[in-house]
């Protein structure tokens, strides 16, 4: 027995034995534990809960809900309100990241402080602290929505939000969007195919007046053609509240806010090391060649940067999808804040904390995978 | 005169021009290029307008004393809310009397960080300092229960001290779990690293909130009947396991850059696994590792703000609570995020100052 014990491979076999086994053991006594205490307290186990009717109201949905709909939806409608905050987070925060980082390393003292102060304040103070200001400054700042403001006609703010007419499509919605596809695809074609005739060549190609020239065309067809109709719904002020329109929430709006410029701040830092990363020998070349210093950045810098930026910008997008969270905080309806109203409906609170991981794990990865797949394409190609 | 003449006589020449003219002369970095004079004015308008309103508001606007109906009068910050509410901010509702036990042990602490944070000072006595003198000190003072100190359950802890414990606390136990998990991901026994993977990639694919819910309103379904185990520290574990998941990749990246080969010189030298990392590898992992756990505390220092979302009382839910004191209400609408704001700005401030020390001091040390 102790020689067996001696040989290092069947000892690596029991100390695997021993970790698997001591993860089963808690396992299984958490298991039991917990299905004698459901058992006691008469809570369901299973998901059939979904099925059910929901009966709360969620403020804010990208997809049709009514409370009569059932708990599966009510859910379904906490994801893509999660998904829709976090893309427009990450997307605005990117733009304004970049612009921010480029400003921290411009030569004019007075930007680059600026800058590296908007920076510094943003990293410094909690999110969940930004969240609260914003959203308490949108509800103090504007009047009660008896009083609300008319900006323009049928443009109202209060401190219950933005409420302004919304476009509805009477006819000819598809067809638009068809122009709109067939447009972008032909650009792209248009963009790729005269990019390459450029390289090969070497002469200049209209690349730009082509382009729009693809994406115009259809969509000039589409308004010619097909019969577009469209109506306005002007949001109307009754005694208590606005009706109609389309209604841009305090509550979006300062979390968007405090999401976007959480981005912006990591996506500048990033950007600044990224940039900074590249030889400085990169700018004397395209000096040398006479390049201005804007477009040196866009043809021979940014270029290169992106290889280092993309995988913390990863980060950052996953960080952003994962403090989308902090809604509940301020009572935007995300995937968070409708499982917790669920969990406090049906008691079951081990199923609906499961989905919601389980919906952030799915997404994680799903970003990591696009992400990675972007990477690998802006990589350098070593031969 | 050959070629060659030539050149030096044009280099000659050359070296007796005077050097070119400076792009643009008096003040060219502001005013160089109409584009750039451009963007100082946009900048210094930007910044005037914001400390016009910040000024105007801080001071000008702003009410010094007074009562709430006083403020209510004026447009600006409202700083007798401040003063009224600052004990309740800083240390929530623990017993009026015994607030010297909170705040003598938020400076113990603070002290000890800072004498901590000399790299001169670093080494086993230190550790044993903390473990055996420091913590258990600070535990008295807050619980108390000795030396005719009255009891305080940790439901009356609130404010400042609370979010100083979740963080350190939760870093300090994150730090050896967390080098547990990177070891175990780094093994070479399969199940091992599988578990390890497992546990680090679901911790870091879902947010911090999920995980103190799980541990909030979760976790007591999984205890058996007549334990219960208290608020505070469930939430403290999820802040721990948490962290340990980012240490985890943190150490990760140090254990990759210690070379392969000091593992196998350690193999050559007749040692085991646990000497080789002991002795060999973990020194020099956790060395290159140092700057960035630091920079990780700073984000844990702000994600602990998250545990008034489940409902404990640390210093950015004492300031919520205290802006909703039906005297203070709708007239201190900013001013308790303002300072809340400011706290933690010069705290996490200071951590990214010591970091950037820190980096600078290992580039420059070697031993």
């Amino acid at each position: 027995m102790p020689l067996l014990f001696y040989d290092a491979r069947i000892r690596a076999y029991l100390y695997q034995m021993i970790a698997i086994g001591a993860v089963l053991f808690v396992a299984w006594v958490m298991f039991s534990t917990a299905s004698a205490n459901l058992a006691k307290q008469d809570i369901a186990t299973g998901f059939g809960f979904l099925a059910r009717q929901a009966g709360f109201v969620i403020t804010e949905s990208a997809i049709a809900y009514e409370p009569t709909d059932t708990i599966g939806r009510a859910i379904l409608v906490g994801i893509t309100n999660t998904v829709k905050v976090s893309l427009l987070a990450a997307l605005f925060g990117t733009i304004l990241g970049l612009l921010v980082g480029i400003g921290r390393l411009s030569h004019n003292p007075v930007l680059s402080r600026l800058m590296l102060a908007y920076v510094e304040a943003l990293r410094n103070v909690p999110l969940l602290l930004y969240l609260l200001l914003w959203y308490s400054l949108i509800i103090s700042a504007f009047p009660p929505v008896k009083q609300a403001i008319e900006m323009l006609p049928g443009v109202f703010l209060s401190n219950s939000g933005l409420v302004m007419p919304a476009l509805r499509w009477e006819s000819g919605f598809t067809e638009l969007i068809a122009a709109l596809v067939v447009g972008l695809a032909g650009a792209a074609l248009a963009a790729r195919v005269l990019g390459r005739r450029r390289v090969l060549t070497g002469k200049d190609m209209p690349i730009a007046p082509c382009g729009t020239l693809a994406f115009v065309l259809p969509l000039a067809a589409v308004f010619l053609v097909a019969n577009i109709a469209v109506s306005w719904d002007v949001p109307e002020l009754g005694r208590f509240r606005l009706s109609g329109g389309y209604h841009l929430r305090p509550e979006f709006v300062a979390l968007l806010l405090g999401l976007t410029l959480s981005v912006s701040a990591n996506v500048a830092e990033i950007v600044r090391a990224g940039i900074q990363a590249v030889s400085k020998g990169q700018w004397e070349a395209a000096t040398a060649l006479g390049l201005s210093r804007g477009r040196t950045l866009k043809l021979v810098i940014l270029p290169q940067a992106l290889r280092i930026i993309i995988p913390p910008l990863t980060n950052t997008y996953l960080t952003v999808f994962k403090n989308s969270s902090l809604a509940i905080a301020i009572g935007y309806p995300d995937l968070v804040m409708v499982s917790n109203t669920v969990m406090n409906q049906t008691g079951q609170a081990i199923e609906a904390i499961a989905i919601f991981m389980g919906v952030y794990l799915g997404l994680s990865i799903l970003i990591s995978l696009v992400m990675n797949w972007y990477n690998a394409r802006v990589a350098l190609r070593e031969r | 005169m050959t070629q060659i003449d030539t050149l030096i006589a044009d280099t000659t020449l050359t070296s007796r021009q005077a050097p070119p003219a400076p792009n643009g002369r008096w003040l060219g970095a502001y005013f160089g290029t109409p584009g750039n004079a451009l963007i100082t004015i946009l900048c210094l308008g930007t910044i005037f307008t914001l400390a016009k309103l910040a000024i105007g508001w801080l001071f000008v606007d702003a009410t010094f004393s007074g009562t709430p109906a006083e403020c209510k009068a004026t447009s600006g910050a409202c700083w007798p809310f401040l003063s009224a509410k600052m004990r309740y901010i800083f240390f929530g509702f623990y017993p009026f009397e015994e607030q010297w036990r909170p705040l003598a042990a938020m400076l113990l602490f603070l002290g000890a960080c800072l004498v901590s944070m000399v790299p001169k000072v670093w080494g086993r006595g230190l550790l044993i300092a903390w473990v055996a003198i420091i913590l258990p000190t600070l535990y008295v003072l807050m619980a108390g229960g000795y030396f005719g100190l009255s009891v305080v359950p940790t439901t009356q802890w609130g404010g400042l001290p609370l979010s100083f414990m979740l963080s350190f606390i939760g870093l300090a136990c994150a730090l050896p779990l967390g080098i547990a998990l990177a070891l175990a991901r780094a093994s070479n026994l399969p199940a091992i690293r599988v578990l390890g993977v497992g546990f680090i990639e679901i911790v870091r694919g879902v947010p911090l909130i999920s995980i103190l819910f799980m541990a909030t309103v979760m976790l007591p379904l999984f205890m058996p009947d007549g334990i219960t185990i208290d608020k505070l520290i469930r939430a403290q574990v999820a802040i721990i396991l948490f962290a340990a998941a980012y240490i985890a990749e943190i150490v990760r990246g140090g254990l990759q850059a210690v070379p392969k080969g000091q593992v196998e010189a350690g193999h050559s030298l007749g040692l085991h696994y646990w000497q080789i990392m002991r002795k060999i590898v973990l020194p020099q992992a956790l060395k290159k590792v140092i700057p960035p756990l630091v920079s990780l505390f700073i984000g844990f220092f702000q994600d602990t703000t998250l545990v008034t979302i489940v409902g404990l009382l640390d210093f950015l839910d004492t300031v919520r609570t205290a802006m909703r004191d039906p005297q203070w209400q709708g007239i201190a609408v900013l001013e308790g995020y303002v300072f809340a704001a400011v706290v933690y700005f010069v705290f996490s401030a200071l951590m990214g100052a010591y970091s950037r020390f820190l980096e600078q001091y290992f580039r420059t040390t070697h031993d």
